[in-house]
């Protein structure tokens, strides 16, 4: 079993839904990402989603836009990235990270030496956002040889057909956006992200994750409610702009903020309501 | 090289070899399938077809001319100059055939808003222009420093009716107004309709706009014909993102004695750095949706370009052009702004045309060129617009204030 197929099963026994935080890799500054992943896990967080600085972030809204800014100040590379991911693996050898990004920093690297380095870092997980299945082949089976899970993502605009297309191609799981839009989106349906989510199980047993305008305890409770995994970004990424020269008061809150939705979300589970997995 | 079927490019799956495809988000894959679907449904539809005809020779003035620069040629001493006047449309640029194409397309699928980047604004005012007529919403996404530096069209939008958006992130350039307006398509993908200016961006943009460029050069192959009863020798044209010289290019592919050569801008010279030409110093990577020849750095960052011309100022380039010079079917090359400025001069008083900046590059290159041929031979030169936009730029950099 992969370290993300032994946290799903682990979280699945305790009835409890998987909290994601994304962080950017090098945001506020590189010296303070090891160490805000290991609070991110002292403060509740199963499963680390890492963010690759990009040049271009076409995906995100100005909040994470902003930390790829201040990130690539020191020139955060993706080399630099897994170098991190190695450093965290040296006291953390349960906690699945996963990398969040674009494709060109990878494709700049060459798929063979990012996946050889990946496994060799512990990394778990690749979703690049601009990389959808159908352009995946060549990158899959390096992937797979690499035990690097390749993570897709499901939009609420995606249809039945494709929705089987990706299923097929996934690993670890699947990432449903909940709304249309970039990253930090505001208004959240649970309702009809219950009904998405149905209707992705049709096609799969992977554990489901939902993200996207995801921003506090509350929200993170009621998805959690019907979800595997509850993946929050820009309501963490948002304090390092706030925190800017000051990585400890950011660890801090940012701990805070995921602490809160621990508390939240195991609070909704354990009075009974469960995903249906 | 002879047994490349051209017509079969791109495949099903938008690949020109190696580069183009489909590299987006989850959520437009859809809106892309529908777009692919309706775009070439319509193009085999002749109710389609002919009110595109009708459009390009009413509204946008087509055909243009095939202007022979007699006085260009005999001062160059060598090979027949033609322009390919496109800088007589409506609108004053090639733009406008692509988004006449478009916004049909747009009105066929039942949305209701249009946006788009641009960088030079000529591809923004051509939207602007057929959104007025069509009377749809139209957003125009352009990059601040960009407003800066053409800022007649920046009003000549907003008098249009469009919403001019100044974006603010990244360099605010060209590549992050592309950036701004995937955005806003991401988020409201339901009734927008997204007219990408040039033949890059995710499939099937570069072979849509590709076909609607493709008029210039069916046109100017013809009308070489008729003029002189051959084929030119060499077909030359600007390249920023590469549509109007794909569309040049295009229906010359199995003409196996045309040359072709594209130019890139080369700035303040390729070993400066300050230049946008991916195809002579970049290397292919994934960006705006395509695999392309890119600037970048070593760690596959997007690098900032520079260019006197805001439509040349792009670190990205169509793939089909990436296609055509790995294949060796084109070939490209990059002039200088100073060269560029030459070009501009040069034509403006030779031919009492003058040019875009970006055009100028085209024929800077021609200066050079035309006199190594002989006077038998011919080029076609794109000249992709006009240069009206540009004056304030062109007597900035010569210290006069207008
Ligand atoms: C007159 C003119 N020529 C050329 C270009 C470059 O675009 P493309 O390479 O797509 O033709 C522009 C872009 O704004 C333009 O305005």
């Amino acid at each position: 079993m992969t370290r993300i197929e032994q946290r799903f099963a682990r979280l699945r026994t305790e009835k409890r839904a998987a909290l994601v935080p994304y962080v950017t890799a090098g945001d506020p500054e590189p010296a303070a990402t090891v160490p805000l992943m290991h609070a991110l896990v002292k403060a509740g967080a199963d499963l680390i989603e890492l963010g690759v600085p990009f040049s271009d972030p076409m995906a995100d809204g100005p909040v994470i836009q902003k930390a790829c800014e201040r990130a690539l100040r020191y020139g955060t590379s993706l080399r630099d990235v897994l170098d991190m991911v190695a450093e965290f693996r040296k006291t953390d050898t349960e906690t699945p990270v996963v990398l969040m990004g674009y494709l060109n920093p990878v494709e700049r690297m060459g798929y063979e030496t990012f996946a050889e380095k990946a496994r060799e870092a512990g990394l778990d997980g690749l979703l690049t956002v601009d990389l959808p299945p159908e352009e995946c082949d060549e990158v899959a089976g390096l992937l797979e040889n690499a035990q690097i899970a390749p993570i897709f993502l499901v939009a609420p605009t995606t249809s039945d057909e494709r929705i089987a297309h990706v299923a097929r191609a996934a690993r670890g799981f699947i990432y449903y956006v909940s709304l249309k839009g970039v990253t930090g989106s505001q208004t959240l349906d649970t309702s009809v992200i219950a009904e998405r989510l149905e209707a992705i199980r049709r096609h799969t047993d992977l554990p489901l994750g939902v993200g996207f305008g995801i921003r506090d305890a509350e929200t993170a409770g009621r998805v959690a409610r019907v979800a595997d995994a509850v993946v929050v970004g820009s309501a963490i990424v948002r304090l390092a702009e706030e925190f800017d020269g000051d990585p400890a008061g950011f660890a801090h809150a940012a701990s805070e903020v995921v602490a809160g939705m621990r508390v939240e979300m195991d609070r909704v589970r354990a009075s009974g309501v469960e995903a249906s997995v | 090289m002879s047994k490349i079927d051209w017509a079969a490019f791109p495949d099903a799956r938008g690949h020109f070899g190696p580069y183009g495809g489909r590299f987006v988000s989850e959520t437009l894959m859809g809106a892309l399938d529908e777009l692919q679907k309706a775009y070439e449904q319509y193009m085999g539809d002749a109710d389609f077809m002919a009110e595109l005809d009708h459009d390009l020779q009413q509204f946008v003035g087509r055909p243009n001319p095939l202007y022979h620069a007699e006085r260009l040629s005999r001062e160059l001493g060598g090979a027949q100059v033609y322009f390919k006047r496109e800088d007589l449309n409506h609108t004053g640029a090639h733009k406008v055939n692509n988004t006449i194409g478009q916004a049909l397309l747009a009105k066929r699928l039942g949305k209701t808003r249009i946006i788009a980047e641009t960088g030079a604004g000529q591809h923004g005012v051509a939207t602007a222009t057929v959104a007025a007529r069509l009377g749809l919403e139209c957003v125009i996404y352009m990059g601040e420093e960009d407003t800066r530096r053409q800022t007649p069209n920046v009003f000549r939008m907003r008098l249009l009716g469009a919403e001019v958006v100044a974006v603010k992130s990244g360099t605010r350039t060209l590549k992050d107004a592309l950036n701004e307006a995937m955005r806003d398509w991401v988020t409201n993908v339901d009734d927008t309709f997204y007219i990408i200016g040039t033949v890059a961006g995710p499939h099937p943009y570069p072979a849509m706009v590709r076909d609607f460029q493709a008029v210039i050069g069916r046109e100017a192959r013809a009308q070489h014909l008729e003029m002189t009863g051959k084929l030119p020798d060499t077909l030359v044209a600007c390249v920023g993102g590469g549509s109007n010289a794909i569309g040049l290019f295009h229906p010359f592919l199995d003409d196996e004695s045309v040359e072709m050569i594209g130019v890139e801008a080369a700035g303040a010279g390729i070993e400066s750095g300050r230049h946008s030409a991916p195809l002579c110093a970049g290397q292919p990577g994934v960006l705006h949706g395509n695999r392309t020849y890119l600037m970048e750095d070593e760690h596959g960052q997007i690098v900032g370009t520079h260019s006197v011309s805001a439509g040349l100022d792009y670190p990205g380039v169509g793939p089909e052009h990436a296609w055509l010079k790995d294949t060796g079917r084109a070939r490209y090359v990059a002039v200088t702004d100073d060269q560029a400025l030459e070009g501009f001069h040069r034509l403006t008083r030779t031919e009492g045309i003058i040019p875009a900046l970006e055009t100028s590059h085209a024929i800077a290159h021609v200066l050079e060129l035309a006199p190594t041929m002989r006077p038998d031979q011919s080029i076609v030169v794109n000249l992709s617009g006009r240069g009206d936009k540009d004056l304030n730029t062109v007597a900035e950099r010569e210290g006069i204030t207008l």
